[in-house]
């Protein structure tokens, strides 16, 4: 909202129309997704942008948890995620409150390495942690072995320091002089101080482990083992060909794979936004 | 940091009582001088270190170990000599013109994604930053494709890019042929396309928080001394999204170099005959699908020099006066 007052209404107006037809090519696949999920026979068509009642049908919901077993995908994802959720908030308060407000050996070392490590890509890690966890420690086609390598998110650490850094630390040091020990201090005051930055490291956390492909591609060989988003992409791979409207069910598949995330990202827009203004990295 | 360090070396400028209780002054200090003014902190953030060594640090090395060997998976538990062989594996990568291409698919992605999310992005940005009404819905549309898996986007992005695909058919006659994704000539850019609507919700974001730091006198003040809207946007806006464009430039050319799910689903494999494969799919295909972990590693490493060589030489653009 800079320059609102300056800003001349014809601009406003350009604005307005450039952000419009932006959204709408945006949500456009999105919108077609739902729409080709729910066809009766594959309309590629023109019109088949549009859903006619007549070539509308849930069964490629059916089809798609026939081929995959959606509700055991599904639980394999919440597994997934909910384990790298918790993992991070915990160990990551600890981590984001021990970096921002205390004085420890080897504190500038960690935290020039977290840093660094934004710039590491992980698929360079993949063969070294499949060598290690696949075939040294046998994890393959484990919940252990497919979260181990995302259990403790950086940038959601990142995002707890920033947030301690901003309390006064004088809140800390008065109940340091009053004989409180760390661990009190951090029950009592830090905790309930970083609850909405524990609701912005969540999501942040959340889109890692709910999409991931490649890790749990890589570790999982049964399908009651994979997430959803694996068992989709097997399915467009290979099984879908047998079934009556393939790209049907691969849409339907697509869609229970993107509702969570695009829902919990509607309702807790503002929150997500925030993050980039006060951390500036990657999520 | 540098204050803090030299405030933790002085013990008697402390004005804090350290957590641990401590039995006497002298072996306070000398316990302060090993562990810092705040011993509790070590036990706080050791979770977190170890994992970090134990995921990121140690894998990282055992990459690099594995590029200068012969390595070879084996059973567990069975220890095989695994020879230093110097620099074989690297010659081994670079006598492959498979491999070789796939260098030259990524440079041709980021030639085309790069400049496509820099100029959207900002300019995306600058517009949602002047309007008042529908800024919320117009952020979420922008950013629903970052938050939602890629296998998910891809199939949709399969079915209107196939040969009787929406696309095709709105281009009727103009529509390249064998379409898009099974075409060697377009296979690459429609990859960079993708990526470019899938990751631009994330960097308009980015650049929005830059934008909406930059104080408003200085538009006034512009303003006042004459300067056109232009030249008002140059002197003081980009300058100030500066450190932003190199974040942008910078997380681009990273996730460029990362390319994996894109050439496997939505060109099947780097497909139409390895015109669009990348180096972290060949890096699948050699060490996992093959069993070459130590060529796998080396394509890795120089995979990631060639990342440290372009973001030098894009910060040294992008910080340019």
């Amino acid at each position: 909202m800079s320059d609102l007052q300056s800003t001349p209404r014809w601009r406003r107006i350009v604005s307005m129309t450039l952000l419009t037809l932006g959204a709408l090519v945006f949500l456009f696949p999105f919108y077609y997704m739902v729409v080709g999920a729910l066809q009766t026979k594959r309309n590629p068509s023109l019109s088949g942008a549009i859903p006619w009642p007549s070539n509308l049908t849930l069964n490629n919901f059916l089809d798609i948890n026939h081929a995959i077993n959606l509700g055991r995908s599904l639980l394999n994802s919440g597994i997934f995620t909910g384990v790298v959720v918790i993992c991070t908030i915990f160990f990551g308060v600890l981590a984001g409150y021990a970096l921002a407000t205390l004085h420890f050996r080897g504190r500038g070392l960690l935290f020039a390495v977290v840093l660094l490590l934004q710039a590491v890509p992980f698929q360079l890690l993949m063969v070294p942690l499949y060598v290690m966890l696949v075939r040294n420690f046998r994890m393959g086609d484990t919940y252990v072995g497919m979260i181990l390598p995302f259990a403790i998110n950086s940038v959601a650490v990142l995002i707890f320091r920033q947030f301690f850094l901003q309390v006064p630390q004088e809140m800390f040091d008065a109940a340091r002089i009053d004989g409180a020990g760390e661990f009190r201090i951090l029950r009592s005051i830090a905790v309930p101080l970083v609850r909405p930055a524990i609701l912005t490291a969540a999501l942040v956390t959340f889109i890692g482990p709910w999409n991931e492909f490649l890790w749990p591609f890589l570790i999982t060989k049964k399908q009651s083992m994979q997430p959803l988003a694996v068992a989709v992409a097997n399915y467009t791979q290979t099984g879908a060909g047998f079934h009556a409207n393939p790209m049907g069910s691969i849409l339907a598949g697509s869609t229970v794979l993107a509702i969570p995330a695009v829902v919990l990202f509607i309702i807790f827009q503002r929150q997500f936004a925030e993050t980039h203004s006060s951390t500036g990295v990657k999520g | 940091m540098p204050a803090e360090t030299a405030h933790r070396r002085a013990p008697g400028s402390r004005r804090t009582v350290a957590a641990t209780p401590a039995p006497g002054g002298q072996r306070r200090s000398r316990l302060e001088f090993a562990l810092g003014r705040h011993p509790a902190g070590l036990l706080l953030a050791a979770p977190y270190a170890l994992f970090v060594a134990a995921v990121f640090v140690y894998p990282i090395g055992l990459g690099v170990w594995m590029s200068f060997h012969d390595s070879f998976f084996t059973a567990p538990g069975v220890s095989v000599p695994q020879p230093f062989v110097g620099l074989d594996n690297y010659k081994a990568v670079l006598a492959n013109p498979a491999i070789r291409a796939s260098f030259v698919h990524v440079a041709e992605f980021l030639v085309i994604n790069v400049p496509l999310t820099l100029v959207f992005s900002l300019l995306l940005a600058t517009a949602l930053n002047s309007v008042v009404h529908w800024r919320g819905f117009m952020r979420v549309s922008y950013y629903v494709p970052y938050v939602t898996a890629s296998v998910a986007t891809i199939t949709v992005w399969m079915f209107m890019f196939n040969s009787s695909g929406i696309v095709n058919q709105i281009l009727g006659p103009l529509a390249p042929d064998p379409a898009w994704l099974v075409n060697r000539f377009w296979a690459m850019p429609s990859i960079a396309l993708y990526v470019t609507w899938k990751q631009l919700g994330f960097f308009i974001l980015l650049f929005l928080a830059a934008l909406q730091n930059v104080p408003k006198e200085l538009h006034e003040a512009a303003a006042m001394d004459g300067a056109s809207r232009w030249q008002g946007y140059r002197a003081v806006t980009l300058p100030a999204v500066r450190p932003a464009t190199t974040l942008v430039v910078l997380l681009a050319i990273i996730t460029g170099a990362n390319l994996f799910t894109e050439p496997y689903l939505l060109t099947g494999g780097g497909g139409p005959n390895g015109a669009s494969t990348t180096p972290v799919f060949l890096l699948y295909q050699q060490g996992i699908q093959q069993g070459k972990p130590a060529i796998a590693s080396a394509i890795g490493v120089l995979l990631v020099i060639g990342v440290l060589i372009i973001t030098y030489a894009s910060r040294k653009l992008t910080e340019r006066e």
